[in-house]
């Protein structure tokens, strides 16, 4: 069946979207989107072709735009998408998610709110905001963000949350009432005594491994881990990296153990590509071992770093991996990684790559 | 009677401009309007009535206007506790920001 495969950009300056056919050898890019509004993170529903996307305009607040017609015509809203009155207004959308017929949005301030028709109007979700720990919530470099939203796709009552730097946190019940899930994760960044906290890790990113019911992966500032049992408790998996430092992780469509991942060089280097080379790693042993593929990725003045949410897979097969740079270039491979081709190189900095297969 | 209630009781006509990309976020929003509005309070409350969601944008649920958007009555910058008299010019701008 023809197939139209849509890359979803979220820049420092409007929605951009790559468009290619399900060989993704060629792409079209059209945009910006989204009246030039920085957006950190832009979502396609791949039931309808709706597009979500989040963020926050110095101007204007938060807000969710939304476009039914493959980003032709935009709409937006923020009715709901606030604290009571009093509180630190929130600022900025970070992360969305769609799990049936539920949108999720994560917030700056960290927070998470839920909309039942379509993104016109949220409620707040406050149980996490009654979390005993979140007094103590600390903000990471970008802010007290919630910045990575993982509904359990088949268990509605199950989510996990990653906010920086306050760590991952897991609900049972639909999120009523949240736990800490940050065993065996460091905070590198603590005195010697304090480096296994309750909470208070800087998380960098959460994905869900398809296919497992409990199986996470995790970037962290501090290191890259797996959980397999719903993020209760962790283990490293960062031999065999070239740092332990990096912010993207992207699941494969359907196989548990692989992964891809962009490490940077180091929190305190400069946190561009390594050796100045760029490289995607990748694991089919769920972090066991690891291989660097780069072929047609630059291998020399790649002094890029790529942001939290620039990276996805797509779900045909073989899947795409896709990624966008801080100085807007978007890389693209049709082959899991194996070979890649660059798209744009002249975006604005890239906030969030995500991706649509849809019946054309 | 507080203030606000007196305000909006003793309300009349007033000249809105607002900047062009605040207009340009409601398709049919002009850049010129009229509302009847006796505080800058009530002047917003006016406009999200005539394009809904135009509040969220203009101020923050401090409530507040939002810090980088400027409203000016009679040439000074407003709060939302200004009043406003009938006939006066209230300009809805955007201040100098981002990168």
């Amino acid at each position: 069946m023809a197939e139209k495969v849509l890359v979803l950009v979220g820049t420092k300056k409007g929605v951009f979207i790559a468009e290619s056919d399900a060989a993704r050898k060629s792409w079209n890019l059209r945009g910006p989107y989204c009246e030039h509004w920085p957006i950190n993170h832009a979502v396609a529903d791949p039931e309808t072709g709706t597009i979500y996307a989040g963020g926050g305009s110095e101007w204007f607040g938060p807000a969710v735009w939304k476009s039914e017609d493959l980003g032709e015509t935009w709409t937006h809203s923020s009715e709901g998408l606030a604290y009571e009155e009093g509180k630190e207004p929130v600022s900025q959308v970070w992360s969305l998610a769609k799990r049936n017929g539920t949108l999720y949005a994560g917030v700056q301030p960290a927070g998470l709110f839920a909309s039942k028709d379509g993104g016109k109007s949220w409620t707040h979700m406050d149980g996490l905001q009654k979390h005993p720990t979140r007094p103590d919530w600390n903000p990471g470099g970008a802010g007290l963000i919630l910045h990575s939203l993982v509904p359990d796709l088949d268990d509605d009552n199950r989510m996990w949350v990653g906010i920086s730097a306050a760590g991952v946190f897991g609900t049972d019940d639909g999120g009523k009432t949240w736990e800490t899930r940050n065993k065996g994760t460091r905070a590198d960044f603590n005195p010697e005594d304090q480096r296994y906290p309750d909470f208070g890790q800087c998380v960098h990113n959460v994905v869900k491994a398809p296919g497992m019911k409990d199986r996470l992966y995790q970037q962290n500032h501090c290191g890259m881990y797996r959980s397999d049992d719903a993020g209760r408790s962790w283990v490293s998996i960062e031999a065999g990296l070239p740092s332990t430092f990096g912010f993207p992780a992207a699941a494969h469509p359907r196989d548990p153990d692989t992964l891809f991942l962009l490490p940077l060089n180091g929190d305190s280097k400069g946190r561009y590509m390594p050796d100045a080379a760029a490289a995607v790693y990748r694991t089919r042993d769920a972090g066991n071992t690891w291989q660097d593929l780069r072929n047609g990725l630059p291998q020399e003045n790649a002094y890029f770093g790529v942001l939290r949410q620039a990276m996805a897979t797509d779900s045909l097969d073989k899947a795409g991996v896709y990624f966008g740079t801080g100085g807007g270039a978007l890389f693209a491979s049709n082959d899991e990684g194996d070979s890649w081709v660059t798209i744009a190189e002249h975006l604005p900095a890239i906030h969030s790559v995500e991706t649509a297969v849809l019946r054309a | 009677m507080d203030q606000k209630v007196d305000s909006r009781a003793n309300a009349g006509e007033v000249n809105v401009t607002l900047a062009a990309p605040l207009a340009d976020l409601f398709p049919g929003a002009p850049r010129r309007t009229r509302v009847v509005a006796g505080d800058v309070d009530h002047m917003v409350d006016a406009l999200d009535e005539k394009w809904p969601g135009m509040r969220d944008r203009i101020c923050d649920t401090r409530p507040a206007i939002r810090k980088h958007m400027n409203i000016f009555v009679e040439g000074k910058r407003a709060t939302l506790e200004t009043p406003l008299r009938p006939g006066t010019d209230v300009y809805v701008l955007t201040a100098i920001s981002g990168g």
